[in-house]
């Protein structure tokens, strides 16, 4: 018997060798088995034998929009500054999108990092991803030696035990609270599609800490971020965060140290998530790649809600919608403004 | 952070003002001779529009006591609509700090026209009031040894 999954990496494995066999892309994007249990590892086929490496499972956790703007120019051909663009029609890219990638690559279409006709997008109906860190806290912080997947089920191995974890227990957050599973643009879709899931309450996180007085929020916030070693990996593992130079690394001015200086690390990150503001799709690469387990989702999260609420729009869901930044209403809410205050009565 | 010769704690304030407007709207404030608490420190900018997340986060972070940030009415914009866009990331930005535990009121934000001289005037009374009663700022303060 084969699970969901099985079936589904090996229709992707007939895809991509379909696609690279029939020269229809250069390139396919998705994942190989890592060489850690619960670790897989984004990868590019470029011919059609490689397709037999390709794997699908509950572990795909980092976004593979975050590849896509690179692995496109990396197949145009070279030229320098001011030369003409080339002729004929670039080479194109195969991409696997799941309800929040696909939505990252509209959102990368709409700022024009990704040329929409270069991209055949394969979409795959999200099941929800697992956070490896949930099941290791789950077997106690044992080491784990082998997981192996069923529809419902993980089986946790390790050394001297092994255990059933149920997989809905162990699946990311971000997953849990997701109501766009389905690829919002797909080219060739592998599964059924789930339709809209309905969450009860998808903001639960960031009403649990709007509910606390402003120092205790300072204190969550201060205490919840202290561990991070400004190792960038939430950076770099976004795929909005295609600067050619990050804040971050920028000398004049110099907006934020270098050093773990508490402030510099706390306005790293509301200046990170600021970025992202009307454009995350909340698929959790930050908080996957993170390796000390800090929250910084909950601060998208937080702009996501406010951008829902306040502009109607929520990021990626269609080509033709600007990105909430990139517009504005002129009857958009002013209650914060302190010269509107009485007429407007305070909207927020 | 800031102290008089008595010795009594007075808030620093950085004002970010639009040139169009909120500038001339201070500066119309000083000709008229209104008075207004002396704790602002101004900088000016071509539009609100100009202000990004960075200028008000270093401010905070340099050990200012408070923000405001002061641009064109809604519609009366030199450059159109540079504060429409604006409000929106002001809005989000307001949000995100008091959601992490800014306090309400270390950064503020007002609609000063060229012809507002008083207006100007109370904005910053009534700022410079609210910091005053928050105290000196200490969270996102950098402090160097």
């Amino acid at each position: 018997m084969s699970t969901a999954n099985q079936k589904i990496t090996e229709e992707i494995r007939a895809q991509a060798e379909r696609l690279l066999s029939s020269g229809e892309v250069e390139a396919f994007l998705g994942y190989e088995k890592g060489s850690l249990p619960m670790s897989v590892r984004p990868f590019t086929a470029r011919k059609p034998e490689d397709a037999g490496r390709l794997v699908w499972n509950s572990f795909c956790v980092l976004n593979l929009a975050n590849y896509l703007p690179a692995l496109l120019k990396s197949l145009e051909p070279p030229r320098r500054p001011g030369d003409p663009p080339p002729e004929g029609p670039l080479p194109r890219v195969a991409v696997v999108a799941t309800g929040c990638w696909s939505r990252n690559i509209v959102v990368q279409i709409r700022e024009n990092q990704v040329d929409r006709d270069r991209v055949t997008i394969v979409g795959v109906p999200s099941r929800g991803m697992v956070s490896a860190m949930k099941v290791r806290a789950a077997v106690n912080g044992r080491e784990i030696t082998a997981v192996t997947e069923e529809d419902h089920l993980l089986l946790v191995e390790g050394n001297g035990f092994r255990q059933e974890i149920n997989r809905w227990d162990v699946v990311r957050d971000n997953c849990k609270t997701c109501r766009h599973p389905d690829p919002v643009i797909h080219d060739i879709l592998i599964g059924k599609k789930a339709g809209q899931r309905q969450v009860q309450e998808p903001f639960a996180q960031v009403k649990d800490i709007e509910s606390k007085d402003s120092a205790r929020r300072w204190q969550w916030f201060a205490e919840a971020f202290e561990s991070c070693i400004r190792c960038y990996a939430c950076r770099n593992a976004c795929p909005l965060c295609y600067c050619p130079t990050c804040f971050v690394d920028d000398s004049r001015p110099q907006w934020v140290g270098k050093s773990t200086d508490r402030t510099d690390t706390l306005l790293f990150h509301l200046l990170r998530a600021y970025h992202c503001a009307g454009r995350c799709t909340d698929c959790g690469s930050c908080e996957s790649a993170c390796p000390v387990g800090i929250p910084m989702r909950l601060l998208t999260k937080k702009l996501n809600m406010d951008v829902l609420e306040m502009y109607g729009s929520e990021a990626g869901m269609s080509l033709d919608e600007p990105l909430p930044l990139t517009t504005y209403d002129p009857s958009d809410p002013q209650g914060f403004v302190l010269t509107e205050r009485e007429e407007k009565g305070g909207t927020r | 952070m800031g102290t008089t010769s008595e010795n009594k704690w007075e808030p620093k304030i950085v004002a970010f003002l639009c040139n169009w407007c909120s500038y001339a709207g201070a500066d119309l404030a000083g000709v008229s001779r209104f008075q207004y608490p002396p704790n602002i420190r101004i900088i000016r900018l071509p539009c609100s529009g100009r202000v990004s997340a960075n200028m008000i986060l270093d401010a905070l972070r340099s050990g200012a006591d408070g923000v405001l940030v002061s641009g064109c009415h809604p519609g009366d914009c030199h450059y159109i609509s540079g504060n429409l866009f604006a409000r929106r990331r002001f809005a989000l930005l307001n949000n995100l700090l008091e959601f992490v535990g800014i306090e309400p009121g270390r950064v503020n934000f007002s609609w000063v026209s060229a012809s507002e001289g008083e207006q100007f005037a109370e904005v910053v009374r009534e700022v410079t009031e609210t910091v005053k009663k928050l105290g000196p700022s200490t969270r996102l303060v950098k402090n160097i040894g």
